[in-house]
């Protein structure tokens, strides 16, 4: 069969493990083929997490800096490029400290702890076309499951510690994890309506369209359910401006307080990665995932997840750290409103595509809206006057 | 799939909810007697999900059965503990043996 | 491919062996902060259980409800009521040895139960599919009841849960 050039560009991966196995299955029994192919997405996957945390640290480093209007690193190799590689080398010499009262085990296992979870999700995230890692039919839940076990490790990692800092900080990012993680699943479900499937490779194939771009974002429902979702993933990885768990002005580090060395560094990969991977989930569901025309698939979908996390990025680099009754109270008061009149708008109108049906959504997304934010007046504090001794 | 033998996971599950009812047997605190219920109505869930799968000709049954269990768990989770945190307030203990203001 | 269905059976009795040992955990270890780890551990283990038994969503719903949410609510309790780094008291009450004794019989008895009892495992039922769609279909049509009164009690719940763990008096010291 003669396909197109960019057919096989598309399937580079894709051929080239097919290839590896067909090799391996000349020689070695079946089993032998199926263990190998476990293996070989395994040790992509496990390769991959690691590098895109390196280089998410570097990408970082320099879009904040050029917001701030400085450099960043550009000393190590070119455009700083081995800068992460010298910091992994740092990392790894640097000396372990375990505080004298803290708890040996569960302060070790923690940061081991938290890095499974941030990986399991990478299996369910489709790169590109038949590139997800493992097919689950429930997949879109494997990944809110998985991402719920995250707050387990801190809560491990800040009571081990036995300071009061990491303690503080670890009882803010379960409130906050908890309280997140509530509006982000419900943000998910008008995905879910629209495709009929939980899982990520169909939600995918469910937004072909003329040029590839029939994306769920192009709906009312639809891009309120993402700006929702995007939200609630800054604030599940604990990125600023829902940095409360790890706020240096007040908690020092929040609950990594008390860790050195390849621990820490294990915390904050497990923070990138998480970040990449909710971008990568947020892409897959309102964006098309690997969907799109001209480029390659694979291409289509880190294109759309880099721009999700430069957005991230953009972020860190604009707004002021919230307060914790207003961080509580966003997410209770006013994403879980919305989110709920969201999907009762997608049960209404998702099969009707006809334009009154979109503008009657969008008045009524328009209204609550209006009315939610009229409701949430932020309490201000009466202003206090101390009069200065004469 | 794997076919394992239904006796095995049942008695599997008899002695994991064994182990459970021995946590809510000995345990002072109420906290301990907490989780350790909660690990019973885990060893029923195995078996509702198990005989569901082996027996029942509709395996959604047992399931749906299950999804209830893992409800009704998590409220109680959330009540109980709503109560221990009020006693703990009151009191200043979580030992189940120390209230014993209502024992005749 | 008989190698791998070997694996995969040891494999289970494997984790269930794991349960075990992070069950009794749970009922031994005297700091309840390393119990919650076990409950949580052992939760987990039974999600794979699940996935065995071919019930991949409730395996998931296990996952988001007992280790998500259950689970990090006891250990939110442990913090508010046990002391940092204080020793604990004694855990357990005088009853150890009555209970081990009882249980000890409890189980023979039903394990003997077990082994005896002739079940009407069916082959149709061994290879019935169930979907995500099904469970749901269920869920909205035969156990639309059930289904409707969860809901209410979650409800009564939370707002339950609120009342009690409430401050009465807010000049109260905590």
């Amino acid at each position: 069969m003669i396909r197109s050039w960019e057919f096989y560009v598309d399937m580079i991966f894709v051929t080239a493990k097919a290839w590896i196995l067909s090799l391996l299955g000349r020689f070695l029994p079946d089993w032998i083929v199926v263990l190998a192919s476990i293996t070989i997405s395994g040790v992509v996957i496990l390769c991959l997490g690691p590098v895109i945390m390196m280089y998410l640290t570097l990408l970082e480093r320099k879009v904040i800096g050029r917001i701030q209007n400085r450099y960043g690193p550009n000393r190590v190799g070119k455009w700083g490029l081995l800068q992460p590689i010298a910091d992994g080398i740092k990392m790894f010499t640097k000396e372990d400290i375990v505080p004298a009262n803290a708890d040996k085990i569960v302060h070790l296992l923690a940061p081991i702890v938290i890095v499974v979870p941030a990986l399991m999700i990478f299996l369910v995230v489709p790169f590109g076309e038949r590139m997800t890692a493992v097919n689950l039919n429930i997949g879109l839940l494997f990944f809110i499951a998985v991402s719920s076990v995250t707050i387990l490790p801190i809560f491990m990692g800040s009571w081990a510690s036995r300071n009061k800092y990491s303690l503080l900080g670890g009882m803010r990012t379960a409130a906050q994890m908890i309280s997140y993680e509530i509006p982000m699943t419900l943000a998910v479900v008008p995905a879910i309506m629209m495709s009929q499937s939980l899982s990520t490779n169909t939600i995918v194939l469910a937004q072909t369209g003329d040029f590839d771009l029939h994306w769920f974002i192009f709906t009312p429902w639809g891009i309120v359910g993402f700006i929702i979702f995007f939200l609630c993933a800054t604030a599940e990885c604990n990125r600023p401006p829902f940095d409360l768990p790890e706020a240096e002005s007040e908690l020092v580090a929040g609950f990594h307080t008390e860790y050195s060395g390849m621990k820490f560094a294990l915390f904050y990969m497990a923070e990138y990665m998480n970040a990449f991977t909710l971008c990568g989930i947020a892409a897959t569901l309102f964006l098309g995932g690997w969907q799109g025309p001209f480029l390659p698939s694979w291409l289509w979908f880190f294109g759309k997840t880099f721009l999700l996390i430069c957005v991230m990025i953009w972020f860190r680099g604009t707004f002021p750290r919230f307060r914790v009754d207003h961080l509580m109270g966003f997410a209770w008061k006013f994403l879980l409103p919305l989110t709920l009149i969201n999907i009762l708008l997608t049960a209404l109108w998702q099969f009707t595509s006809n334009l009154t049906a979109w503008l009657w959504s969008i008045l009524i997304l328009g209204i609550s809206l209006w009315i939610l934010v009229k409701l949430n007046r932020t309490f201000v504090p009466e202003k206090r006057h101390y009069p200065l001794e004469s | 799939m794997i076919v394992l033998p239904l006796s095995h996971i049942l008695i599997f599950s008899l002695v994991l909810f064994a182990i459970g009812v021995y946590g809510a047997l000995v345990r002072r605190n109420i906290i301990g007697i907490l989780i350790s219920i909660e690990l019973m109505l885990n060893a029923a869930n195995i078996n509702l999900i198990a005989f569901s799968k082996y027996t029942s000709l509709s395996p959604e049954t047992g399931q749906i059965f299950a999804l209830f269990v893992i409800a009704i768990a998590a409220t109680a989770a959330a009540v109980g503990l709503a109560i221990v945190l009020a006693l703990y307030r009151v009191r200043k203990t979580v030992q189940a043996d120390e209230v014993n203001l209502l024992k005749w | 491919m008989p190698i791998l269905e070997i694996a995969a059976k040891f494999g289970t009795y494997a984790v269930m062996a794991v349960i075990l040992i992070f069950a009794l955990g749970v009922v031994t270890f005297r700091n309840l902060f390393h119990c919650a780890l076990c409950l949580a551990a052992a939760l987990i283990g039974t999600a794979v259980i699940y996935v065995v038994l071919q019930a991949e969503y409730l395996a998931a719903i296990q996952i988001l409800l007992y280790v998500g949410a259950v689970v990090t609510l006891i250990i939110f309790a442990i913090m508010l009521t046990e002391h940092l780094a204080g020793k604990t008291a004694r855990q357990n009450n005088s009853q150890s040895l009555l209970a081990i004794v009882g249980l000890l019989g409890f189980v023979t008895l039903l394990a003997t139960l077990i082994l005896k009892t002739p079940w009407p495992v069916t082959p149709t039922a061994l290879q019935a599919k169930n979907s995500v769609m099904g469970l749901g279909k269920a869920l909205m049509g035969t156990y639309v009841f059930p289904f409707e009164v969860i809901s209410i009690i979650l409800i009564a719940a939370l707002i339950g849960t609120v009342v009690i763990a409430k401050k009465d008096a807010p000049e109260e010291p905590l």
